[in-house]
């Protein structure tokens, strides 16, 4: 490995096949690039009303009372609806693919009942003829508020007198309900060995603490969704989700209706990434739908979007590392409170997974606190939770190399996760690629590349997702013109229509172009959980996989019985059936299938898969910055992204997930934030200032695939998704301090946060 | 955002008796960029729409050796930036023309529109202002001149009586061995709002400043001439001590405040740093202009 030559975007193959690790053309390509692509603002039928949601402008009062009654009269409108309209939950619970949640949260948050807990927060709705007419309505709805002071940070959320945002929450401590009312949802710890003899044995430990910022995931494409609620009780919905059956169970839930009355039509989907999870205006928009017998389409414009669906969680992070001075890890402790926003739920379990998973360290605590705020609540976010934590663990992890003299990477193998090392939460590796990714990083040529001129510096980090296996379905039928239709239900986000037909493809011999797959809705395949944890290429390409067995197994038996021999007689190799006996007797699976509607039953593929074999997957970045020292402004000049992908089932869409993470990543490091003022009122809800990166902010993204096969898949695929979001800011804010020499331990690493610490270290007043 | 009605006069006269008869009811529509967002975003209501973009005068933009330049208020950056005459004799207003928004933005944006929304981040003010451009303003009693300095009131404020129109901007020709620059910090580097802008101009004579304007974005409640700056640049030798000086002055007259875009100190700051470098390049321009 150390000898290879590196090439842009290169993979560093370990196996071959036929199909899978080729770069066939996306079967949605056209239509994407010619706008023929449905997505769910062009949704459109007969009677169409448009719906618009009123929303909280104060981020903590009670609600006194709503008079809907002047929206009511507005000739235009055809119906008002608030939480009043929805069936009391009460105490019930609901499973909807994260454990339990209490139904309250997550209907008080599609429509706030006694209480709104931030800005944005939706209040009431209306339908009117036209989104003017809606827009005009909302200002007629009168609320009576009473205000209650809001708290906004973690750490103020946590202090003895902070103003409550839920009175009968009570804390759970290490699993347990305990009568603390308080904003901490959940405290948990995760202990492995004697931390307190492990930095006794230690030479050298450091201990810092780190701020993150709320940010948004930004997808381009706004929430929106269309509701018909039809005569015979009957709910179909079109949307833009990651979660065709998360929408459907949770809006059944909140309307108390069975599942099978619901169905849910997922349209073509610009962006997600975790925020297109949760629930928000579907069921609004259902009652809407119910109340004025007409179907109902709610579009979320850009400033609802980002006050009113949930961001990803700021946080507060203590970490404590201690080392002998031959780099080896004795102990680790971190302390991470994050921000879930109105509602429990803060992904801060995730972060204490992914915290120090990246090292084989004898001696671990870590405690994790989930804190409501009053701040939208939050949802998943690519690696939800792990950025954060990565942010804060990779800091220090640079400082210890700094203050030993070892070179980071070099401390990092030293330490680095294997199979059979023992996570702090639990779990064991599997076979992983963190050695491997380290030693790809060491070995390219851009780490030992001169990087000469004045306030440039070079910076390192790495970063680990489990990634998730969950429920998937697939069938597939076989056309008389020698192709396949393959149907499934997880929503193509990152080209997963292409990734998982291949992998049907690779199983029976044809090209990826003889595959049509399409995504369907919830009444038309089988149960599949979200598109999310880097799931769809593993768990919905193992039920593609599964189903293509299916087909060739009855292909098998078809070819038997028309050569009238057991099936065992039978072989298929490459796309073509053939007799074992060695008589010249083959058939391709194109003559074959011709051959069925003839010889016998349709053929039909299908698999339900909820696998096991899950590949977590390991990432890195080396970082090359130039730092203005009298503005504090970042300019990345070089960047390279190392991801395990196990087997890059199509190279170039791991790639894209590599760059896209790798400058969602950059955003949330440089300039992205929720700047809100002490009212709690987020300044920037627009993309003019709420500051992504555009692409003249960001270099080529060059990426290296490393592949170390996860064993629990059939090709050696790990979902790569996700990983790649976790490691820039810790290896932008180590290129940062080695370019001016400042520590930065807060998100984000804006020109004033830059400069302040450049003022900082050189004493300036003024 | 509210109905309202939409009218295209197509001379300076009807634009007047529009805007004249319909008063706060109205307003004036040229490339929309600030004025549709602030509609739809209800920042604003309007019942009568007046579009000036079909009004030659408005449209124009004219070069003359000796009187200078006048560009039609409502003329789009891009015709500004595209204009062989604008490039060789204001390659700093070219820098402001350039940077508004992006390439779309550029397509509508007006100098106008851009000074008559009157922010306090307006990118094109600064450089106006170092340029010693005019306003020609028509109205109901006829028509008069502001200075582009005196334009602007208060945040989305500036002086423009109920029936008025801003016509055009007249810059006088440049003085031979001037030069000028617009700079502006944005963490982006494009998309963004000013988190502070130096605009500046200088005149070179034999090795000094003749004389010298500076002016700022972003950091007091309308763009900022800050005259004191200028002033001490002239008959002053051009090195880094005198431009130094004048970059501290321009800090010390900065009155930003702290909003989601930048601290007092740290505008400040920028005040200084970007007069410094403004100048800099516009002495650089002098120099290459003899
Ligand atoms: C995406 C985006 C990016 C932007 N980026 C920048 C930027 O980088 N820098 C920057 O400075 N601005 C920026 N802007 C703001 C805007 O583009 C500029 O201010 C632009 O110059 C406005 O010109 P306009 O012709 O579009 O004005 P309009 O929107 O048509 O008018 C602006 C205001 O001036 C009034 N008005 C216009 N013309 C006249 C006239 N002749 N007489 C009297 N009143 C008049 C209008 O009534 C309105 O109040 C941006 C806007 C957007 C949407």
């Amino acid at each position: 490995m150390s000898e290879q030559s590196y090439e842009p975007n290169m993979v560093l193959s370990t196996k071959e096949f036929d199909v899978v690790g080729k770069r066939p053309l996306r079967h949605d390509g056209v239509d994407k690039v010619t706008g023929r692509a449905i997505y769910g603002a062009d949704v459109s039928m007969a009677g169409l009303m448009h719906g618009a949601v009123l929303r909280s402008p104060h981020a903590h009062a009670r609600i006194k009372s709503i008079d809907t009654s002047k929206a009511e009269a507005h000739p235009e409108v055809r119906a008002v609806v608030t939480s009043t309209d929805f069936v009391d939950p009460g105490d019930k619970t609901v499973d909807l693919g994260e454990g339990l949640t209490r139904l309250a949260y997550i209907r008080n948050n599609v429509l706030a009942r006694d209480k709104v807990l931030y800005r944005g927060h939706a209040v009431a709705a209306v339908a009117a003829a036209s989104l003017h007419d809606a827009l005009e309505a909302l200002e007629l709805i009168e609320v009576e508020y009473d205000l209650l002071p809001p708290v906004l940070t973690a750490p103020d959320a946590m202090k003895e007198d902070a103003p409550l945002l839920h009175e009968n929450l009570r804390m759970m401590e290490f699993g347990r309900p305990t009568d603390k009312v308080s904003n901490v949802s959940d405290h948990f710890r995760h202990e492995k060995g004697d931390i307190e003899q492990g930095f006794a044995e230690a030479d050298l430990i450091v201990e810092r603490e780190f701020d993150t910022s709320t940010v948004h995931q930004g997808y381009i494409e706004p929430h929106n969704t269309t509701a018909l609620w039809n005569n015979d009780d009957r709910i179909h919905i079109w949307t833009s989700t990651q979660g065709p059956f998360t929408i459907r169970d949770t809006t059944a839930a909140i309307l108390d209706k069975p599942v099978s009355q619901v169905r849910v039509t997922p349209t073509e989907i610009g962006g997600g990434f975790g925020g297109k999870i949760p629930v928000y205006i579907d069921p609004v928009a259902a009652l809407l739908s119910k109340k004025s017998g007409h179907p109902v389409k709610i579009v979320m414009s850009r400033a609802e979007v980002l006050e009113g669906t949930g961001p990803t969680p700021g946080s507060h992070l203590k970490i404590k590392m201690g080392v002998k001075s031959d780099g080896t890890m004795m102990a680790a402790q971190a302390w991470l409170a994050y921000e879930a926003g109105a509602y429990p739920g803060a992904m801060v379990v995730p972060g204490g997974m992914c915290v120090f998973a990246a090292y084989d360290i004898p001696n671990v605590t870590i405690d994790g606190y989930d804190v409501v705020v009053n701040k939208p609540s939050t949802a998943a976010y690519r690696a939800p939770g792990a950025t954060n934590a990565a942010f804060a663990t990779e800091s220090v992890v640079n400082e210890i190399a700094e203050k030993l003299g070892i070179d980071p990477l070099d401390l990092r193998l030293k330490n680095a996760s294997k199979e059979g090392t023992r996570r702090a939460d639990g779990p064991k590796f599997p076979r992983i690629g963190c050695v491997e990714v380290i030693e790809a990083m060491k070995n390219h040529p851009h780490y030992s590349a001169p990087l000469d001129g004045p306030n440039r510096g070079r910076g390192v980090a790495i970063g680990f997702w489990f990634n998730a296996g969950l429920p998937s379905a697939c069938n597939i039928a076989v056309n008389p013109d020698g192709t396949i239709t393959l149907v499934e239900g997880s929503p193509d986000i990152g080209g997963t229509r292409t990734s998982v037909a291949m992998q049907a493809a690779e199983v029976l011999g044809l090209p990826a172009e003889k595959v049509s797959p399409s995504v369907v809705d919830t009444d038309s395949v089988g149960f599949t959980a979200v598109t999310g944890g880097s799931r769809v290429t593993f768990s919905t390409g193992l039920a593609a996989i599964e189903a293509a067995r299916d087909v060739r197994d009855q292909m098998i038996r078809r070819a038997a019985r028309i050569w009238g021999v057991e099936e065992d007689g039978v072989d298929f190799e490459k796309g073509v059936f053939h007799l074992k006996n060695g008589t010249e007797n083959r058939m391709t699976f194109s003559e074959l299938a011709e051959q069925i509607a003839t010889t016998g039953d349709p053929i039909v593929g299908r698999a339900g898969v909820n696998p096991p074999g899950v590949g977590g997957s390991f990432s890195g970045n080396i970082a090359d910055v130039e730092v203005d020292p009298e503005t504090g402004k970042v300019t990345i000049l070089r960047f390279t992204a190392f991801q395990d992908a196990g087997k890059a089932i199509h190279p170039s869409y791991v790639e894209g997930q590599m760059q896209g993470g790798s400058v969602q990543g950059i955003g949330w490091a440089l300039n992205e934030e929720y700047f809100m003022n002490a009212e709690g009122k987020m300044m920037n809800s627009s993309l003019l200032d709420y500051r992504m990166p555009t692409s003249l902010d960001l270099p080529m993204i060059d990426t290296v695939i490393i592949e170390v096969a996860n064993p629990g898949h059939p090709f050696g695929a790990r979902g790569v998704g996700e990983a790649n979001i976790v490691p820039p800011p810790a290896a932008l804010a180590n290129a940062i301090n080695n370019a001016v020499d400042v520590a930065m331990n807060r998100l984000p690493m804006n020109p004033v946060a830059v400069m302040e610490a450049i003022w900082g270290k050189n004493g300036a007043t003024d | 955002m509210q109905w309202f009605e939409y009218a295209r006069p197509g001379t300076v006269g009807e634009a007047v008796r529009l805007l004249s008869e319909h008063g706060e009811k109205a307003c004036v529509l040229a490339g929309g960029t600030d004025i549709l967002v602030q509609l739809r975003g209800g920042f604003r209501t309007a019942e009568w729409v007046i579009d000036v973009k079909e009004i030659p005068a408005l449209d124009e933009i004219a070069w003359d050796e000796a009187s200078g330049l006048t560009i039609g208020a409502a003329a789009p950056c891009y015709r500004i930036y595209e204009n062989e005459d604008v490039k060789k004799h204001y390659p700093g207003l070219i820098d402001a023309a350039s940077l508004i928004g992006g390439t779309q933005i550029q397509g509508r944006a007006s100098l106008g529109g851009n000074l008559c929304n009157a922010a306090p981040s307006a990118d094109a003010v600064p450089i106006m202002i170092a340029l010693e451009a005019s306003c020609c303003i028509a109205g109901p009693n006829g028509e008069r001149t502001v200075a582009v300095e005196d334009f602007c009131t208060a945040p989305g404020k500036n002086v423009l009586a109920a029936g008025e129109l801003l016509v055009s901007l007249h810059f006088p020709a440049p003085k031979a061995n001037s030069g000028a620059h617009y700079l502006r910090f944005i963490p982006r580097n494009e998309m963004d709002i000013a988190v502070a802008g130096a605009g500046v101009s200088v005149v070179l004579a034999n090795g000094n400043f003749a004389s010298a304007r500076v002016a700022l974005a972003s950091v007091a409640p309308t763009p900022l001439f800050v005259k004191q700056a200028g002033d001490a640049l002239a008959g002053q030798p051009v090195n880094d001590e005198s431009i130094q000086r004048a970059a501290d002055i321009a800090k010390q007259a900065a009155k930003p405040i702290d909003d989601m875009r930048g601290t007092v100190r740290y505008r400040k700051h920028l005040c200084e740093v970007l007069t410094r470098r403004a100048l800099h390049v516009a002495v650089e321009r002098a120099r290459r202009n003899n």
